[in-house]
């Protein structure tokens, strides 16, 4: 192993144990990982926002309208002053005009987003619900499969019902909402213990590189 | 000279004939056509022609193309035999090509189609494919306004009890209490995200009440743009209670855009600070339960909510009330209980009506052997 590889290491090892120092409690190795840590993610993300955002989509395309390449730069003029008005906000007397770069991301964000979600978490879900039915009325559709398809909609309809907010939880809706809230526990029960062996998993290569990589270095010096 | 002249006619007869003999039956490809992509924004052309029968020789084809003027250039990779149409996704906007689909045998014969007509990409403004999302986005979108308009007129607009957000004002008093800050996340989304933009509504109704009891509110943000309109939304707040005074653009502030970085900042927060109260609203990833861990352990009262499924248990865990999914959008509407809020917030729920009503109509629908409500969602999805 080279030198450079064992000092990255061994600054590696130091740092994963300043971070999980904080089991413990708060601490200065901590603290100097933790600064360490946002300072590097900060600058490491300016150079990138500057190469991959500001050079190849603002700049390259306006230079090569100023120097006559390709006149279609000079539309990203509009976002560029769309963009440049962020800075209004060092000047305290045209602050205001940052509200106008705010409202067009919001609105084009939102433009973007809504159609997606009402896509994705609406009707493909509500198909995805009801397209069993057709194969249980053309009976190729096993017991089992039947009971799914059957436990999923009293699923979505009780889960459905807790989310009413106009509507008093009272009489039926109150237990519809109580089986939906039962299922909901059970999904997140389900989620919970996925996630948590993926989290063990992760702890397990971090502490497979401090025994192997870091004290197995060390033993190898002796 | 003369015998140099016949050997060479002899060789070049030769050629034809067995050029011809290793092609025979290989018939070129038919109806080939191209067409500018429909619904997109002018960055493809479809070719399409007649798969090959069965038993025709033809093991693939490979799609040529030309500008005016132009070379023959190979596009793509040799397609198999059974393909009917290929879309050319390299193309330059405004340049007009014309294609040949190529024929191949499984003795590398070849044998081309004729070209077809020149023809260029161009973009579409509206994607007809989508014209059902569209009319189900205005059924939506007119149902929210109708109930704006109903609940502006002066009608009275029940809204259920949510428990999570019944203790936003416990949280704050406490933090006022004991004289310690309250810490606000909203998450790591974007500022054209749906979780993002409910929590900025519920931190402008947060900012009014810690604007009024004096409270220190920490927000730091992972995402520029969200900082700048988190920063709005507060000294708005603070305005419109009367206290720009109370206002400090530096509790306000970013910290960085790396996920696990972001939570090592607001843990080592947590751990320093120790606010009497946490509110941890909008979209988050694995960092939720390092977070939500943390805040459980300085003490302080915590209020989540998310619309990520997976971060939810976590939070539901940890956190002493949680705003399940769509609990987070209704939240400001409950907080501020102004009526164009809980018009909206009306209005959604005649949105879930129609969907629970789909689903119970379809399903009796399929029983039936009717599957039209099947066919138009798939339609839309």
């Amino acid at each position: 192993m080279d030198f450079w590889s064992l000092i990255g290491i061994w600054v590696a090892a130091f740092l994963t144990l300043s971070i999980y120092s904080v089991l413990y409690r708060d601490n200065p190795f901590y603290r100097f990982a933790e600064h360490l840590f946002v300072g590097v993610s900060v600058g490491y993300g300016i150079v990138l926002s500057i190469y991959q955002g500001f050079i190849p989509l603002a700049w390259k395309p306006f230079a090569a309208a100023i120097t006559g390449e390709s006149m279609s730069g000079f539309i990203k003029l509009i976002p560029i002053c769309i963009g440049l008005l962020f800075f209004a906000r060092l000047s305290p007397r045209h602050t205001w005009l940052i509200r106008y770069p705010i409202a067009i991301l919001i609105g084009f964000g939102s433009g973007i987003a809504i159609p997606k979600v009402l896509r994705a978490n609406i009707f493909e879900q509500t198909h995805g619900t009801i397209a069993p039915f057709a194969e249980i009325a053309a009976g190729t559709l096993s017991g089992w499969d039947i009971f799914e398809a059957v436990l999923i909609v009293v699923g979505v309809i009780c889960t459905l019902t807790y989310f009413f907010f106009a509507v008093e939880h009272r009489g039926p809706v109150k237990w519809l909402s109580k089986v939906g809230i039962a299922f909901l526990m059970i999904g997140f029960g389900s989620a919970f213990g996925n996630t948590v062996m993926g989290r063990v998993a992760l702890l397990i290569q971090r502490v497979d590189f401090l025994l192997n990589d870091w004290i197995g270095a060390i033993l190898t010096i002796f | 000279m003369v015998k140099t002249i016949q050997w060479m006619t002899i060789c070049l007869v030769l050629c034809l004939s067995v050029g011809t003999v290793f092609s025979q039956g290989l018939a070129p490809p038919s109806n080939v056509t191209a067409v500018d992509t429909p619904n997109d924004d002018g960055s493809s052309i479809t070719i399409t022609w007649d798969a090959a029968a069965e038993g025709s020789g033809i093991s693939g084809y490979q799609i040529l193309r030309r500008i005016a003027d132009g070379e023959l250039e190979a596009v793509g990779d040799l397609l198999p035999a059974e393909t009917a149409m290929y879309v050319d996704k390299a193309i330059e906007k405004g340049t007009a090509y014309v294609y040949i689909v190529r024929a191949v045998s499984e003795t590398e014969a070849t044998v081309d189609s004729e070209q077809t007509a020149p023809v260029e990409g161009k973009g579409e403004w509206f994607h007809t494919g989508k014209t059902p999302l569209f009319i189900a986005m205005l059924l939506f979108s007119a149902a929210i306004v109708w109930n704006i308009y109903s609940a502006r007129s002066g009608k009275e607009l029940f809204v259920r009890r949510i428990p999570g957000l019944e203790a936003v004002d416990e949280a704050i008093g406490r933090a006022t209490e004991m004289g310690r800050s309250i810490l606000y996340s909203t998450g790591l989304g974007g500022v054209s995200g749906v979780a993002t933009i409910a929590s900025m509504t519920i931190l402008g109704q947060v900012a009014r009440r810690t604007a009024d009891y004096e409270t220190a509110l920490r927000v730091p943000c992972r995402d520029p743009i969200v900082l700048n309109v988190v920063r709005e939304m507060v000294k708005t707040a603070y305005l419109e209670e009367g206290r720009p005074d109370a206002y400090n653009e530096d509790d306000i502030f970013f910290l960085t855009e790396s996920q696990f970085a972001y939570a090592a900042g607001v843990e080592g927060m947590m751990l320093r600070e120790k606010p009497a109260a946490i509110f941890l609203q909008g979209t988050f990833y694995a960092e939720s339960l390092i977070l939500a861990e943390t805040g459980n352990s300085v003490g302080a009262i915590q209020i989540a909510g998310t619309d990520s499924e997976h971060q939810l248990p976590f939070f539901i865990a940890a956190c002493d009330y949680t705003l399940i999914g769509e609990e987070l959008y209704a939240a400001s509407a409950y907080l501020s209980r102004e009526p164009m809020l809980l018009g909206s917030l009306r209005g959604q729920d005649w949105g879930k009506l129609l969907i629970f009503a789909a689903i119970v109509l379809g399903v009796v629908l399929e029983l039936s052997g009717v599957s039209w409500i099947t066919t138009l969602l798939q339609r839309v999805s």
